[in-house]
């Protein structure tokens, strides 16, 4: 089974990520598994990360609307460790398939989570720093950054893929919790490492609570306590060269994060365009599920049974 | 090399500055945390966190205290949450304390709370601010429920210490 969905994605005869997520659901079988308390958001980040020596297998699809060129969806996988209680480094790796066109690979990114203070405040910060190496056909708007719109997703994948981009990525994570309500800003700095290009920004902001914050006593799949309700915004801010809201979309995107005991956690969020140079819509859904006890079950690999 | 030419155009310049100004709000706060803490801290028992807790933190009341629908949804709670690294039975992991010791279930409520809060992030425990207030205070009174057991921990010389 493993052997045949690594031939098929070489192969090109399955589209996507999906077979990823599968093959990764097998090769971890039988892991211990632990349930997260994940927020709903996709594009905001809060100040938690990773627990140390966890994994989490993160599989999110975005459905866009695109009114001069095809519709798309675009997906990405993530693998998200918690390498120490105060630094989490993951992995994504982005695909996407534009309707009437193609599905291509567009790419990856590597990341880098830092928290910045060692206990709780009423503002805690954590740093964020991305390397990205992806094609000008990604589509998954992870986020908006400096004077990105609609209209630059129109072309064709097969003149998108051309362009290559290397970009460096840091945000301030900036977050705060309190009473059950989590709030999450981050200012978004981007260079793409080509001289010619300017630093770019851009913001997403966050708020998110739980539908109940007192557990009951029983394990149970649609108590209130597992859903998370939250809404984001986002969008770019211009660039160096141009800075400021003109040339810019952004969006609002209501959403819904389903934590269940069964250690799956299923997240939708529905972003709408707000201005016209945003897609009208970009419709989300994500999966992911904690591998607790990875990085002791690989140390285990190199180091051989006691 | 190319990058680094790139950013000493005026605008880069000017991009990198905020990057800078906003990194050094961060380092400010670090610097400070840092340097309220202990200086013997690393050298000290895990248990000794305990007493780390605030005056004001410490004289929290359980809202949850004696509830045992509580303790049945703390108990829940720390088998989806805790168990992994303080062992099923809170009898503590190579990962996590134990918690069944005499200087875990002899904090006051308040202190428990406020090590549930904060973590012990240089020790690797996460902060669990996450969870709401009242499932932090479920997981207390699900604690405090397990004294006086007898300390039997899960896997020999838990804890770490």
């Amino acid at each position: 089974m493993v052997a045949y969905v690594i031939s098929a994605l070489l192969e090109g005869k399955l589209s996507g990520f999906i077979p990823i997520a599968l093959l990764l659901s097998l090769l971890f079988c039988g892991s211990s598994f632990v349930l997260g308390q994940e927020s709903p958001y996709i594009v905001t980040y809060d100040h938690y990360l990773e627990e140390p020596g966890s994994l989490e297998v993160e599989y999110f699809s975005t459905f866009g609307t695109q009114r001069r060129g095809n519709d798309f969806d675009a997906f990405w996988t993530e693998f998200e460790y918690g390498t120490t209680a105060w630094w989490t480094t993951e992995l994504y790796v982005d695909g996407q398939t534009t309707f009437n066109d193609s599905t291509i690979f567009t790419g990856f990114r590597v990341e880098n989570r830092f928290r910045l203070l060692p206990r709780e405040h009423l503002v805690n910060p954590a740093l964020y720093i991305e390397y990205e190496q992806t094609s000008g056909a990604d589509k998954i708007v992870k986020e908006v950054e400096g004077h990105d719109v609609e209209s630059d997703y129109g072309p064709p994948n097969g003149i998108l893929r051309k362009e290559h981009d290397h970009e460096l990525e840091m945000k301030l994570l900036l977050s705060s919790t309190f009473k059950g309500w989590n709030v999450a800003v981050n200012p978004i700095f981007t260079k793409n490492l080509s001289p010619s290009e300017p630093w770019e920004f851009a913001y997403a902001v966050g708020a998110s609570h739980p539908l109940a914050l007192k557990a009951s006593p029983n394990r149970c799949n649609f108590c209130r306590e597992n859903f998370i309700a939250g809404v984001e915004m986002y969008g770019g801010l211009g660039n160096t060269r141009s800075a400021g809201l003109h040339d810019t979309s952004h969006y609002l995107a209501p959403e819904v994060a389903w934590n269940l005991p069964s250690d799956w956690t299923v997240r939708f969020s529905s972003s709408f365009g707000l201005n016209d140079n945003s897609h009208r819509l970009l419709l989300r859904w994500g999966l992911s599920r904690e591998f607790s006890g990875f990085g002791e079950m690989i140390g285990r690999l190199f180091r051989g049974r006691p | 090399m190319k990058a680094l030419v790139g950013l000493s155009r005026a605008g880069d310049r000017a991009g990198l500055a905020a990057i800078l100004v906003v990194l050094g709000i961060g380092a400010f706060g670090t610097e400070r945390a840092l340097a309220q803490a202990p200086p013997s801290k690393n050298q000290r028992s895990i248990y000794a966190v305990l007493e780390e807790a605030p005056e004001k933190a410490r004289k929290k009341k359980n809202p949850f205290a004696e509830d045992s629908e509580a303790v049945a949804a703390g108990g829940k709670l720390f088998e989806q949450h805790c168990a992994e690294c303080h062992g099923k039975k809170a009898g503590g992991t190579m990962h996590g304390a134990n918690l069944l010791r005499e200087e875990v279930q002899k904090a006051m409520p308040g202190t428990l709370f406020w090590i549930l809060t904060n973590g012990v992030v240089r020790r690797g425990m996460p902060v669990w601010s996450k969870l709401p207030e009242p499932e932090r205070w479920q997981i207390v009174t699900f604690l405090q429920s397990l004294w006086p057991q007898p300390i039997k921990p899960d896997i020999a010389n838990p804890g770490g210490n």
